[in-house]
């Protein structure tokens, strides 16, 4: 089909994420659930350098038996206290809670429920709320306990 | 023309269903659930050793129901994101030579870094002894 002018028309685009980038009308609308979905890979990746940093704490605490100053677990020690290393931290923190929230979301539908999207949009939610709640909680009692 | 000169049979051998397929996908979902009260436990040990000194960090990893929740979670973390980052890697990366790469780095760092985990975990637990 043509126009007046007799170039071809262009024909109407589906309305993906990638057709016309964030912002664009032809992105149909964000849903929540696209961000919980992706965030679920992205904090497993980050969890995956957390569990290799608990080996690395292992390892640190094995390798100071024969020190007598046990240099080796203070300084491991001194570089997950340090504002960088603090940082890290919160940011596992974060994600150790939201992976499990979204997790236990993920078994739900694996057992065959909260498939339909109410239940999925309310879900979603949850899950994110409770890793926010249960980071500040952690770190609250962290505060309170002296372990920062 | 296919250059291919396997049989179809020979070809979907193995790649259907073998009455093994599901194995994979629930051993990743009963490691997903074994992993909920490891990983509560976790952070709350990491609370606990945040701000200790040497002497009460080793003495905590020494306590055998300490000793043994910590390798029970190295064991069970490890084998889980092993699994988890595989299928990212599957997902996202079909250049055979790069995913096969990929694919087998994963194995051996997740096996590397459980298995110093787990004999540091020992050899403090049990004194220095090994």
């Amino acid at each position: 089909m043509t126009d007046a002018s007799g170039a071809p028309r262009e024909r109407p685009k589906s309305p993906h994420l990638m057709t016309g980038g964030f912002g664009s009308p032809l992105l149909w609308r964000w849903h929540i659930t696209m961000f919980t979905s992706i965030a679920h890979r992205a904090t497993g990746v980050a969890l995956y350098i957390g569990a290799l940093l608990l080996a690395g704490w292992a390892v640190a605490l094995a390798a100071s038996l024969g020190e007598t100053d046990h240099a080796t677990y203070a300084a491991y020690m001194a570089l997950l206290g340090s504002p960088l290393g603090k940082l890290v931290m919160f940011g596992l923190t974060l994600s150790v809670f939201y992976h499990l929230a979204n997790g236990v979301r993920h078994l739900m539908w694996d057992a065959g429920t909260g498939l339909d999207i109410k239940s999925a949009n309310f879900t979603a939610v949850a899950a994110i709320a409770f890793a926010v709640a249960a980071t500040l909680a952690v770190w609250g009692i962290a505060a309170m306990t002296g372990a920062l | 023309m296919s250059t291919e000169f396997r049989t179809p049979l020979s070809r979907a051998r193995g790649l259907g269903s073998a009455k093994h397929g599901a194995a994979h996908w629930i051993a990743e979902r009963v490691s997903a659930l074994a992993l909920i009260p490891l990983v509560l436990w976790a952070v709350f040990g990491v609370i606990r050793l945040a701000r200790a000194d040497y002497d009460t960090a080793v003495a905590w990893l020494a306590s055998p129901l300490n000793a043994v929740l910590m390798i029970l979670l190295i064991l069970v973390a490890f084998w889980h994101m092993q699994t988890g980052v595989r299928v990212i890697i599957e997902d996202y990366i079909h250049k055979m030579l790069t995913k096969s790469v990929l694919l087998v780095a994963n194995l051996f760092i997740v096996t590397l870094a459980g298995a110093l985990a787990i004999f540091s975990i020992l050899k403090v637990a049990l004194g220095g002894a090994l």
